[in-house]
């Protein structure tokens, strides 16, 4: 289902199709009418993309066609073997995890994981991990340190899952102990926002040295919807949570959160998901080469340095 | 029954206006107690036994040595700095706790002894604002930590807490990763860490540093978990079983050490860092 700011897009891409196949079928030359529209898709699309606000950015985040981990390991690494379990109760579907290869290197890869159809998202738990999905994350922390490759996180979950199971197992606490875990890597640490990242359930395997986000995700404390319902008491006041919070990419690009805005194509990564993916690809290039001549102190402490700074207070 | 009901309600509406401040209703028994009394108790019903929030200033001096305490928090300010407004602006917000409380932020704390042991000890303060943690608890929280490793010191978190603040949003996330990492000074030089949970400790402080103590103690009957019961009531769409997220619950489930009433909590927390503290052997050979 498209959103509805696309709408006239759409209609304007399906009008220019249906003069195509016009001039295709009567031979006539339609050729600068096409011109023109095209022209006009143009500039919509750039006039529509420049002026989103923060809630049609999540509209944008969540968008059915995103590239999930799934697809970005597919595309952007090479010889990816998925591994599953957590060596203690399950293996989450809400959380993929394995090793491949980057451009030569073998990478640890770990990622939240939603589905693409409603059967499968029911499969992926709509990508909210239970404790077991930490776990399996922690436990290729272990192995990235081990064979000193570098760790590459994908984030895309609306938030851990808050159910009755989860809290019998330390929801909580799987949480503290992944993002301990993951700010104790000795190897270079990259993560990355692919579409939602909701609170601690995201930040959890967020930790990294370089913190990069896709141009339309978000990132917060709480999802709009949550925070509207607890401050305005109100779910439907989303679209102005949403702008209280300042979850957009560039948001938090200027609040320090995050470090590299990756540009998605015009029309977002939904409609391009390998234009999406290729700009990641080269994102993610260039921060581990910046990386990857650091020593394990200098990662360790480079990491530390970077979240130590994070906040704003004052000093009296 | 009804007699006593009546009597009870007669006295609380006889006194007029200081009746309140003499008197107190016991959330879970509905008892009235005398306010002396409780105090007396440690802020425990005397008829139940259920534990009343404390105040900080209060935890302190039941957890503290005599004297010993000095305050470390206070000149770390929050500021505004997405500038949020809901249905009244943050800043006006934070003015209100800061005038009820007295305090800049949710955190009070200072060095002190506990049973000798030098502790750097932190309160959060659930009067203010929830105890929610935003750039001023985590910072505090990462000081703290910082000056127990420097100074030999253990730390002690008293947690409680709704989570994180949403009116500081991703940067009071960035809080459970800073207040996390910064433990870890405490672990190069082995130096013990307890975390003491408390009515309520919940959201993304129950999920950083609350968690990952050495040693973690909770009071009886406090509410404990990551997500709050009405969320997950909402999202599984089914009442929860009894006692759920409750101390005992979570002491069952292996995420706890000990549920300790609070008479007993002083002197547990001084045994656990008398034997963890590399000063605590000395310090009690001394006192004998």
């Amino acid at each position: 289902m498209p959103l509805e700011f696309e709408q006239p897009i759409l209609e304007l891409e399906a009008r220019i199709r249906e003069l195509r196949d016009y001039a295709e079928a009567g031979g006539v030359d339609l050729s600068d009418e096409i011109g023109l529209l095209e022209q006009k898709l143009e500039r919509l699309q750039r006039e529509t993309f420049a002026n989103l606000t923060r809630w049609q950015r999540v509209q944008l985040a969540r968008a059915p066609g995103r590239p999930t981990t799934l697809d970005v390991v597919e595309r952007v690494f090479d010889d990816f073997i998925e591994l599953h379990g957590d060596r203690a109760f399950a293996d989450d579907p809400a959380i993929v995890a394995g090793l491949a290869r980057f451009r030569g290197r073998s990478v640890v890869v770990v990622g939240h994981q939603k589905g693409k159809t409603t059967k499968e998202n029911i499969h992926r738990n709509f990508g909210m991990p239970h404790p077991e999905g930490y776990r399996k994350a922690m436990r290729m922390m272990d192995m990235a340190d081990r064979f000193g490759f570098p760790l590459i996180s994908l984030i895309d979950t609306p938030g851990a899952y808050p159910g009755v199971s989860a809290e019998e197992r330390g929801q909580a606490w799987v949480i503290a102990q992944s993002i301990q875990r993951m700010g104790r890597l000795r190897v270079p640490a990259l993560a990355i926002i692919l579409g939602e990242g909701g609170s601690g359930g995201a930040l959890a395997i967020g930790v990294g040295n370089r913190v990069l986000i896709m141009e339309n995700a978000w990132y917060s404390v709480i999802s709009p919807e949550s925070c509207a319902a607890i401050l305005w008491r109100d779910a439907a006041q989303a679209e102005q949570a949403a702008e209280a919070l300042r979850l957009t990419a560039h948001d938090l690009k200027e609040l320090g959160v995050v470090d590299r805005v990756v540009p998605e194509p015009g029309g977002g990564a939904h409609r391009n998901p390998e234009g999406a993916m290729d700009a990641l690809a080269e994102a993610l290039a260039k921060e581990l080469a910046e990386l990857e001549p650091l020593s394990p102190e200098e990662l360790l402490a480079d990491r530390y340095r970077r979240f130590r700074e994070m906040g704003a207070v004052e000093i009296v | 029954m009804a007699l006593d009901r009546l009597f009870r309600r007669r006295r609380t509406r006889g006194g007029g206006r200081d009746v309140p401040e003499l008197w107190l209703k016991c959330p879970s028994c509905e008892a009235q107690i005398y306010k002396k009394d409780l105090e007396a108790d440690l802020m425990v019903c005397p008829e139940c036994g259920h534990h009343f929030r404390l105040g900080v200033e209060e935890r302190v001096r039941q957890l503290a040595d005599e004297g010993s305490f000095e305050p470390t928090t206070g000149a770390v300010r929050p500021t505004d700095p997405l500038r949020f407004t809901d249905t009244e602006p943050y800043t006006e917000r934070l003015a209100r706790y800061q005038q009820e409380t007295g305090r800049p932020d949710a955190i009070y704390g200072g060095t002190c002894t506990v049973g000798g042991v030098p502790t750097l000890l932190l309160a959060m303060d659930y009067a203010f604002a929830g105890g929610s943690m935003g750039s001023v608890v985590g910072e505090e929280i990462a000081r703290g930590a910082e000056l127990a490793a420097e100074e030999g010191r253990a730390l002690v978190i008293v947690a409680a807490s709704g989570g994180a603040r949403m009116q500081e949003a991703a940067l009071s996330l960035m809080q459970m990763a800073k207040t996390t990492m910064a433990l870890d000074r405490l672990w190069e030089k082995r130096l013990p860490y307890v975390s003491i949970l408390t009515d309520p400790t919940t959201g993304g402080v129950t999920a950083s540093f609350a968690a990952l103590a050495d040693v973690i103690l909770a009071e009886p009957g406090a509410l404990i978990g990551f997500a709050g019961p009405r969320v997950i009531k909402q999202t599984i769409r089914q009442d929860l079983p009894e006692g759920f997220q409750r101390s005992e619950f979570l002491l069952r489930h292996g995420m706890l050490d000990r549920v300790v009433e609070r008479r007993e909590l002083r002197a547990t927390l001084a045994h656990v860092l008398r034997l963890l503290h590399p000063e605590g052997g000395a310090s009690d050979a001394a006192r004998v």
